[in-house]
């Protein structure tokens, strides 16, 4: 344990107001914190370099799961776990689910959030991927009111997203409009548990006759920021697939991605292995179509 | 907690341990591992690896388990936390070690009461296990001395005994 | 007295409530009055001098202990073999992570940032960060040639087989660091007081290891030193020399502020500055007749020791010894040499050489096989070791081992054969490709040679007034059973319930040195001391009449009562004795090597995944002869625990290296094996019995850590046709040989190199 917890300030107001009233009044100095497990690992190695931290893990308003009619929202504290057992987000949102059994074992399920994941904004977290094919919106909030910010808008570079200084995420919107979907999600660890991501894929399409009619792709580890593959979803959609077409996604997915060497991993391996889980996916929907 | 001025100092925090109120002053950065280890001498919950990837610091914290070397103690405010020690009284508790001592689940025994804790959250919310449900509830766990065989045996041992 | 049987029942673990009750306890879980807290300052550089050493003014270091290289009472080294390591660096550093300086405060959480605020400057010098660099010899590191120990083992006429062989295989084996990865720390607490010395309790393999290296450190007499064991979390070879440092550090502050002083590492310090197991590099040469046999050959073994030798002269030894595998060579050349390079020094881990030489002929024997054109089953078939043959150092062995049949026995356990077909008609068509793959090989237990007269054991046992009986070893419970084990040897050996037995706290004011708890000695060897010892306490109360040959508890009981109010205390020692027919050569090489063998044959069954390139080990059958299974329980779990850690170092694995820093040292990049990670790993037992061992048995805490890894990479050899000779064998590693049709016109930021 390398920090001293006496050069730490926390505070846990408890309340929403208070918490963006203190974001308000002293911007970019607040580190707000939920389930902790991404924070206290770079506490506890003497790398954070926040001193002041704020409480969110305590605010009701962060933890609620909404369901309408033609959306859900889910609060930007709720764990993991929370994911994994919400009827319709498994049922509906499967990619999301799947996603969260995936980040830590159990005891790290319980403490870590779907808005902390995004906030934190590594490119390796494996619940982003599913945001980003499911069209998510999320809504952030200050003492100013609050906006939505469509997902897919919210990293600009590594580690940088669109939270302004005196933000914080409210909640994360998904539409409910993929259950007919065929939806694939892979995760390529070092290991099968407890592992940062080298690739991961989220992926849902819809086929009929055999041609594509819509697909989303998005991977994590290939790029400073999880990457939705619009180029590699506009060569295919309207497309029949063959290997031919199997082919083109994956010349225009290692255009699309940026993958680096790093402690974990090459970028050749990513590469390839991105390109496989792709063709993956593709042999998967083009067999769901087979059998509509 | 009573909310902090935003002071460095030390403020106090209530939470339940193992059945027994607790008030304590401490700094809420403290982790809730040192807390229980240094202030509370539980020392039951170890520290392998600070970085919540072994699971030798899991506790139950208002009956979830979490990785006790993550939580700021703040945060443990007004919650009922168990630890091995306490555990004892849990009905699933003296199953679970006999199945441990039988089957060999523990062997440097420092793994050991983080993964009894997993496996008693497990049990709670899965009371018939199958062997993959066993490995992924103890998939936070990391033992180096079992090659986790035994530890399955043990888990597996304990359901049987208590569906009895 | 009633024969009944103890050893060969799963008894309950001795200390096994205090483990599932979270009552066991380890250093950390220890507090001293008037405690300090220490830090170590450690080098950034890889070698280098020390230029000028600057403390931030921003610290208030007159609150802190400040130990340096000048405060050390005796002598400026960690004692082992050579003595070469200093136990901290004056004028210049060799690795990454050496020590340098220390301190301590009554606050924990000071000393990180007292830590960085010590800053060092060094001149640096060239540096050496392979075994080919330094066995190359353009810069020379240490000693006169970079060679730490080195050693030539010669049978037959290894020059003569070329010309009658059929066949000339080579090849090239390479395995990694591994770090040992106990979940527990390496930890320890000292206590200095001019009138009884200094004290460290500590989480550790060998008491009287660390009481050696701190008289020599401390300047002080055995009598000034005592070292207690602590429940010691995992060791696996990385708490057998390794505290002796750590306790020095201790020890040192301690004496400076006559305080007690807690040591316990982090993670990331303890991955970065502690020993790691040897890096080899096995080179094979073998000539083989037209139907399979080996004539003969020359091996090639080197080991990366690191900067100082620590103990790869033992290492290298056992690595040599094993090179063979356990095969007849009728001529055999066996080179090997340790080599230092400026890395934190490598040292003891489960195996201690073996794995690494036997990964090199279990994969050479399925190239041979390859080669010839027959199985890997028939080519090991056509070589194994028979009773009445010969090892490399021209060991004969004497017992009735029938590898035939072990060998029979793992295939039809794994269900070999139906599996090899089934999988060579799966693997045409999909994504996921089968595989199977065997290993054979041996573990000699004990020291090498005449190891175990040097050590030359002693043990202990007192018996109270309530007849119960306490075992005094030296010999350190960490989880493999130590306790448990001896004491049913005792119970047994006494006549007495298991209940009546206890062992004491390893404390070397209380216990004899037993010699370390290492090399698979402690069953076997210790074990068979403790039934002289039992001999002995009741051959005292024979000989005063208090007790007949043949008696009950009972009796017992009332014998030592009435014994001990005559004469107080009732304690029995006993000594090792070298059989008289074991003769070893140190000079040659030659001889009986060790006292016993364990055979073994494991086959791994794999998956190896063209989608991710990674492999899954999907069934594993560990089969071994064992002389005598004394705890089925206890035994099981040695083996299932070694397995799974075999199936890291051939997997997952890898110590990344950087300018001799290891960098993924935090658990979040050194990858081992979680629950849904590990293979169902089936463990059968043979006895043969072993007539140096107690009750026949021979040594297993290593055993299955020789076998996994070439059982693998022959599985995914079967699997997909690539033969792969180094180890971890990562996805990455896969990919690379594979690799499908090249995306380089496809992807300009591979042209644009790394981030």
């Amino acid at each position: 344990m390398r920090a001293d917890p006496a050069e730490y300030k926390f505070v846990s107001p408890g309340n929403l107001q208070a918490v963006l009233s203190l974001l308000a009044s002293e911007p970019a100095q607040w580190l707000p914190i939920a389930g902790g497990t991404d924070v206290m690992v770079l506490y506890s190695a003497g790398k954070l370099p926040n001193r002041k931290l704020i409480n969110i893990w305590n605010i009701p308003e962060l933890r609620q799961i909404e369901v309408f009619p033609d959306g859900v929202r889910i609060g930007a504290a709720c764990t993991y776990t929370a994911l994994r057992k919400h009827d319709i987000v498994s049922r509906e949102f499967p990619l999301l689910a799947t996603a969260a059994s995936w980040t830590g074992g159990i005891a790290n399920q319980n403490r870590g959030t779907l808005g902390g994941n995004i906030a934190n904004a590594s490119p390796a977290a494996d619940s982003l991927p599913a945001l980003l094919v499911y069209d998510a919106e999320v809504t952030l909030i200050s003492a100013r009111g609050e906006r939505r910010v469509a997902y897919r808008d919210f990293h600009s570079g590594y580690k940088q997203t669109a939270l302004a200084a005196d933000e914080l995420i409210r909640d994360i919107s998904l539409p409910r409009r993929f259950s007919e979907y065929v939806s694939h999600a892979r995760k390529v660890g070092a290991r099968n548990a407890q592992a940062i991501s080298k690739v991961c894929l989220a992926a849902l399409g819809q086929i009929a006759n055999g041609t594509i009619r819509d697909v989303h792709l998005a991977l994590g580890s290939v790029a400073p920021i999880p990457l939705r593959l619009n180029e590699t979803e506009r060569a295919l959609t309207g497309k029949k697939i063959e290997p031919s077409l199997i082919d083109t996604a994956r010349k225009s997915l290692v255009k699309e991605i940026r993958p680096i060497d790093d402690i974990r991993s090459t970028a050749r391996y990513r590469a390839a292995v991105a390109g496989n889980l792709v063709s993956e996916f593709l042999e998967k929907l083009a067999a769901a179509g087979a059998n509509a | 907690m009573t909310p902090s001025p935003g002071t460095n100092a030390k403020c106090e925090v209530s939470f339940t341990v193992n059945g027994e109120a607790k008030k304590l002053l401490a700094h809420p950065m403290e982790r809730l591992l040192d807390v229980l280890r240094n202030d509370l001498k539980l020392t039951g919950a170890k520290e392998g690896c600070g970085e919540g990837e072994c699971g030798s610091c899991s506790v139950l914290l208002d009956g979830m388990l979490v990785n006790s070397c993550l939580v700021p103690v703040a945060q443990a405010s007004g919650a009922s936390i168990d630890t091995i020690e306490g555990i004892s009284a849990h009905v699933l508790m003296h199953p679970l070690q006999e199945a441990f001592l039988e089957c060999g689940g523990a062997q440097c025994g420092i793994c050991t009461p983080g993964m009894i804790l997993a496996a008693v959250h497990l049990l709670e919310k899965k009371p018939e296990p199958a062997l993959a449900e066993i490995r992924e509830g103890l998939a936070g766990n990391l033992c180096r001395c079992t090659g986790y065989m035994q530890i399955f045996e043990a888990v597996a041992g304990a359901a049987r005994r208590v569906a009895k | 007295m009633t024969v009944h049987h103890i050893v060969g029942e799963s008894v309950p673990r001795k200390e096994g409530w205090d483990k599932v009750t979270g009552a066991a306890r380890y250093v950390d879980d220890m507090i001293l009055p008037g405690m300090l807290y220490g830090a170590t300052v450690r080098s950034s550089v890889a070698r280098g001098k020390i230029r000028k050493i600057t403390f931030d003014p921003s610290i208030a270091w007159g609150e802190f202990v400040l130990v340096t290289a000048k405060d050390i009472p005796g002598k400026n080294c960690i004692s082992l073999i050579l003595d070469d390591q200093p136990c901290l660096a004056s004028d210049s550093v060799n690795h990454a992570e050496e020590p340098i300086l220390l301190l301590a405060h009554a606050e924990r959480h000071k000393l990180r940032r007292a830590v960085d605020a010590i800053s060092i400057e060094y001149e640096p010098l060239p540096s050496v960060h392979s075994m080919e660099e330094s066995e190359r010899r353009f810069t020379i590191i240490w000693g006169a040639d970079n060679t730490f120990k080195s050693y030539l083992v010669e049978k037959g006429d290894a020059d003569a087989v070329w010309k009658d062989a059929a066949h000339i295989v080579e090849g090239e084996y390479f395995t990694g660091a591994q770090e040992q990865l106990y979940i527990e720390n390496n930890g320890v607490i000292a206590a200095f007081d001019p009138e009884n010395g200094v004290t460290v309790w500590g989480s550790l393999q060998c008491p009287y290891y660390v009481h050696k290296a701190l008289m020599a450190l401390c300047g002080l007499p055995e009598d000034k030193i005592r070292v207690v064991q602590m429940e010691t979390g995992g060791a696996f070879g990385g708490k057998e020399e390794y505290p002796s440092m750590i306790a020095g550090h201790a020890a040192l502050l301690a004496i400076k502020s006559g305080r007690p002083v807690k040591i316990i590492y982090d993670r990331m310090e303890d991955m970065a500055a502690t020993t790691k197991r040897h890096p080899s590099r096995t080179r094979h040469r073998t000539a083989v007749s037209k139907d399979g046999k080996i004539l003969g050959g020359e091996i090639e073994f080197t080991i990366d020791g690191g900067a100082y030798a620590t103990l790869s002269p033992v290492v290298l030894s056992r690595g040599t010894i094993h090179a063979g595998g356990p095969y007849s060579w009728p001529s055999v050349r066996i080179r090997t040499k340790a080599l230092a390079t400026n890395t934190p020094p490598h040292g003891a881990f489960r195996g201690f050489g073996a794995p690494q030489s036997l990964f090199a002929i279990e994969r050479h024997m399925d190239r041979i096989a390859k080669v010839v054109g027959i199985s890997p089953v028939e080519i090991r078939r056509r070589n194994f070791l028979k009773p009445g043959q010969t090892t490399t150092t021209q060991q004969v062995i004497r017992e009735e081992i029938d590898l035939n049949h072990l060998l029979d026995r793992a295939l039809k356990l794994s269900d070999y054969a139906a599996k090899k077909t089934r999988f060579a008609e799966e693997n045409k068509d999909g994504m996921r490709k089968k595989g199977i793959g065997i290993a054979a090989f041996l573990h000699g237990a004990g020291f090498t040679g005449s190891g175990e007269r040097y050590l030359n054991s002693v043990v202990g046992m007192e018996a109270g007034a309530d007849g119960n009986v306490r075992v005094l070893v030296s010999s350190a419970e960490f989880g493999q059973g130590t306790n448990t084990v001896l004491c049913q040897i005792a119970a047994e050996a006494l006549g007495l319930p298991y209940e009546n037995v206890a062992i004491a706290q390893p404390d070397t004011t209380v216990v004899p040195n037993s010699g370390p708890t290492v090399a698979s000695r402690t069953a076997m060897i210790v074990g068979k001391l403790l039934q002289s010892a039992a001999k002995g306490i009741k051959e005292t109360l024979t000989k005063t009449g208090l007790l007949g040959n043949d008696y009950t508890p009972e009796q017992f009981r009332a014998a030592c009562r009435e014994y001990i109010a005559a004469h107080e205390t009732l304690k029995s020692y006993a000594r090792y004795e070298a059989p008289g027919d074991v003769y070893w050569d140190d000079e040659k090489y030659r001889g009986e090597a060790y006292a016993a063998f364990a055979w073994a044959v494991y086959v791994a069954e794999v998956t190896v995944d063209l989608t991710t390139y990674a492999v899954t080990v999907d069934d594993f059958v560990a089969l071994q002869e064992v002389g005598k299974v004394l705890h089925p329980v206890l035994a099981e779990g040695q083996i299932t625990g070694g397995v799974a850690q075999a199936i890291g170092f051939a997997l997952y694995e890898k110590v990344v290296w950087q300018d001799g820093h290891m960098i993924n040292n935090q658990m979040a990049n050194y990858i081992m094996p979680t629950s849904v990670d590990v293979p169902p790993i089936r463990v059968f037992f043979e006895e043969l019995g072993n007539v140096h061992g107690a009750h026949g048995a021979k040594g297993i805490g290593e055993l299955p850590m020789d076998g996994p890894a070439p059982a693998i990479v022959n599985a995914v050899e079967d699997a997909i046709g690539v033969r792969f000779h180094s180890i971890p064998l990562l996805p990455e590693d896969l990919f690379e040989a594979l690799r499908p049709e090249p995306l380089e016109q496809d992807a300009p930021f591979l042209t644009r190199g790394t981030a």
